[in-house]
């Protein structure tokens, strides 16, 4: 059985660990609460761009030794960013523990050297335009703006190219400053790990991360203006786009809901990708290429996603097939069997994935982040396999009754 | 840092891949896994894109999406039904040779799974009256790639290095799914869903004696047919340039290579690894990281049975895209002159490790021994493939790309302006 295992060092930073010998391999991560949602407009964009100045170099490191030692180590290693965490990460072999742990570590000092935040620079402003012409076309980034407002949850996390362009090197250190104090950070590790080793290197380690301070003070943003380069309508201007993109956005369980887990399954019955009722409506029939839904758990707050993209000539037709579904389901609720159904797959897929280490990080990295909590694999069993039909009337009551957000990329 | 490879504790030994032909012609592999929880199959068909006929391009997809409409005494509904409650991840895909269908599950569903497997493949109903959905099922995966610069560059670039036969991808295009009707869905499946040529490949927590049974039971009296040889490629080298108003200039380029199972491959394959595999590999220090010329940047080899090829793709913004072209290419073009063995064995650390890794996955377990098996004929042990890479030697890199320097590009772009090539 996985063992779980925990410490708080005395500078505050965490550590967590699910253990289990019999694994081949081990993963490791910093979950780091630093995400678009901490910045203000001035730092829009920051958090990312940290995340990939992070790879370039610390006082014993360059930026080429760090990417060729995370290559010498074999394993899988990269990093994202999402509204709320930064998170570092890597999956190798047990015997190279000591060494993954050195250079991940070592990683959460950079130096952050100006030369090198120049030629960063043109690589996010790659990222950025690689987006734009990727389907829906930032559609998804927009939604989010309207509903959440552009700044707090709605922030895009990769900025604008006005944001990235005005960066400055001093403002980012500031920034790393600020968000990078080690009560912000856990470290995360699965599989075949030595825990009692982890944790007395950490604690060496890691001492001085308490001294890091920032220095500037940036104004509050004015809530009245429209951060630049950000646009709030309704239609998502693009140039040759062949299909329909229709986003909807509307109200969620965050995270810390009891309703998640039933959210989660009545996403399963509408909106799956295989035998849903979008599916066999939308979809088994050929009236559209995509026709899905689901949450996106916040730590305080929650969306709920319907996503349809087919010809434009259909788009209100299946917009209409979406809404009665949706009412539908509303009014009468689900069948046992479909819930049945749904418990059925959803489990075997939480068993299934739980046979790797680098897919346990995830779960357990940001739950101790945000939530301080643990959740092993048995306890999410029981979660989703003790949602009733009663539980997912009453969410699809809360979150799907009220009309959403509607945004249009065609 | 360490150069020797890590192979000694070979997980592999615990594991015995065992192979089975059955007299209806189909071939079984099996590798237990007895520490995993888990199960996983691939069913490999010989009913790929090179069967279909000339005029009738994606109807192989067509019939691998129609044999899923009902089955045996199951509807469509009653199929998705019972896979969601056995549990299974399932996926199904047509490729140039192949038709495959595979799944994972939790162990104690794999009987049932098979047993449905066997339905789907030897007892389709092919309802007529579902034709035209399919059809528009395939017509959607048409135009999203038509609004996807980065798969309509990589599409087109096959399809120029392989040659109209082998090249094309399994979705067909708008004329061709329209002239498909019900005869050719029928025809097609009765002329290429046979035992002949077919694989079947189980990893997981299974026991060898009792899935040959099962596969005995479901799969023994399945008809035989002989299947013909690939036909040869004929693509040929060529720049072409699709105008878009995009925000990059999408760079798809390939050039001709040997295919998995020659004796160089390996070692024209760590060339490749120590151009694009990992961060510190060339084309994404030199590329990106060093002149920030794009975010994506990457090369991967490609095999069919009897003809292989080198593939790569950058991203970037149209003043930078010729400088990215220009880069890449040379970049490739330069990669014997300095090698350093350090490269060869942080790819070698790789490829270990990716090997141990794959002993905590029975579904990519199962999907290599089918690709295993049809490109080579028989299964490929972890210890034997460690072995190979372990005995690799620079001079053996060196070599191999000296003698074969990349020539006879086929390039396309995407994007608001042509590039000199």
């Amino acid at each position: 059985m996985p063992k779980f295992q925990q410490a708080t060092l005395a500078n505050g930073l965490r550590i967590v660990a699910e253990t289990d010998p019999r694994n081949y391999s081990m993963s490791l991560g910093y979950f780091v609460q630093a995400g678009s949602r901490n910045e203000l407009d001035p730092q829009s964009g920051l958090s990312h761009f940290l995340e990939h100045m992070m790879f370039k170099g610390t006082q014993r490191r360059s930026a080429e030794d760090v990417n060729r030692e995370l290559d010498e180590l074999g394993g899988q290693s990269n990093a994202y960013t999402s509204e709320e965490q930064t998170v570092y990460y890597a999956t190798v072999l047990p015997k190279f523990q000591d060494r993954i742990v050195d250079l991940l570590t070592d990683m959460m000092s950079p130096i952050l050297d100006g030369d090198e935040f120049e030629t960063e620079r043109n690589v996010i402003l790659e990222e950025i335009a690689k987006y734009e012409d990727q389907p829906p076309f930032g559609g998804f980034e927009r939604a989010m703006e309207i509903y959440f407002s552009p700044r707090g949850l709605g922030r895009r996390v990769l900025g604008t190219s006005e944001s990235i362009e005005a960066m400055t090197a001093e403002r980012m250190r500031d920034y790393f400053n600020q968000r990078y104090r080690p009560e912000n950070i856990v470290l995360a590790a699965s599989g075949n790990v030595d825990f009692d080793a982890l944790v007395a290197e950490i604690d060496q380690r890691t001492a001085s991360w308490a001294d890091r301070v920032a220095t500037e003070t940036l104004p509050a943003d004015d809530a009245d203006s429209i951060p630049e380069g950000i646009e709030l309508s309704n239609r998502v201007a693009t140039p040759d786009a062949v299909q329909a993109y229709c986003i909807q956005i509307g109200n969620g369980p965050s995270s810390a809901s009891s309703q998640r887990h039933a959210a989660r399954l009545l996403a399963s019955i509408l909106g799956d990708e295989g035998g849903s009722r979008f599916f066999w409506d939308l979809i088994d029939t050929g009236r559209a290429e995509v026709a899905t839904c689901w949450p996106q758990e916040f730590s305080d707050r929650g969306a709920w996603f319907n996503y349809l993209v087919c010809v434009p000539d259909d788009l209100e037709s299946n917009q209409r097939f979406m809404r009665e579904i949706i009412h539908n389901v509303v009014e009468k609720g689900v069948t046992k069997e479909e819930l049945e159904q749904a418990i059925n797959k959803t489990a075997a897929g939480y068993i299934m994935q739980s046979e790797r280490p680098s897919n346990r990080l995830f779960s357990i990295g940001s739950r101790w982040l945000i939530h301080n909590e643990y959740v092993d694999l048995d306890q999410s069993l029981t979660n989703i396999r003790s949602v009733d039909q009663a539980a997912i009337a009453e969410v699809a009551e809360t979150y799907l009754s009220e009309e959403p957000t509607e945004i249009l990329a065609c | 840092m360490s150069t020797s490879t890590p192979s000694s504790a070979d997980p592999s030994s615990q594991s015995e891949i065992t192979t089975h032909p059955l007299p209806c012609g189909m071939t079984v592999l099996v590798q237990p896994m007895p520490w995993l929880r888990t199960a996983a199959f691939t069913l490999s068909l010989r009913s790929g894109i090179q069967t279909e006929p000339d005029n009738r391009a994606g109807l192989a997809s067509m019939v691998c999406e129609m044999v899923q409409r009902g089955a045996g005494s199951f509807s469509s509904r009653d199929l998705v039904a019972m896979q969601d409650n056995l549990g299974m991840d399932r996926n199904s895909g047509v490729s140039t040779a192949t038709s495959s269908f595979g799944a994972a599950m939790p162990s104690e569903s794999f009987g049932e799974a098979l047993n449905l497997y066997a339905d789907i493949v030897r007892r389709p109903h092919l309802p007529a009256d579902q034709i035209e959905d399919a059809r528009m099922m395939m017509i959607q995966e048409l135009r999203a790639i038509e609004d996807e610069p980065t798969q309509r560059v990589m599409k087109r670039v096959r399809e120029l290095h392989y040659g109209s036969r082998l090249g094309r991808g399994n979705q067909g295009t708008m004329e061709s799914l329209a002239a498909i009707n019900s005869d050719d869905i029928r025809q097609f499946y009765q002329a290429n869903y046979h035992a002949g040529g077919a694989i079947l490949t189980v990893a997981g927590r299974v026991e060898a004696d009792t899935v040959v049974q099962l596969a005995q039971e479901a799969f023994g009296d399945w008809r035989t047919e002989d299947v013909d040889d690939a036909p040869l490629p004929s693509g040929a080298p060529v720049y072409e340039h699709i105008q878009a108003a995009s925000s990059q200039t999408h760079i798809a380029f390939a050039f001709p290579s040997i295919p998995y199972g020659h004796p160089d491959y390996f070692a024209m394959r760590a060339g490749i690894g120590i151009l694009s595999d990992g961060m510190s590999s060339r084309l994404f220090d030199r590329v990106r990281e060093k002149r920030g010329l794009c975010y994506t940047v990457s090369a991967s080899c490609h095999s069919l049975i009897n003809a292989g090829g080198v593939f790569g793709y950058a991203g970037t913004t149209p003043a930078r895209a010729q400088e990215t072209l220009d880069v890449t290419l040379g970049e490739i073009r330069n990669l014997p002159s300095d090698l350093e063995q350090s490269e060869l064995d942080r790819w070698k650390v790789r490829i270990e490790s990716g090997l141990i890794m794959e002993q905590e996955s029975s579904a990519s377990r199962a999907s290599s021994l089918a690709s295993d098996f049809y490109q080579i004929g028989r299964a490929m042990p972890t210890a034997e493939l460690s072995g190979i890479i372990e005995a690799l030697t620079l001079d053996d890199v060196k070599g191999y790309w000296e003698k074969h320097p990349p020539s006879d590009y086929r390039i396309v772009t995407l994007g608001p302006e042509k590039l000199n090539v």
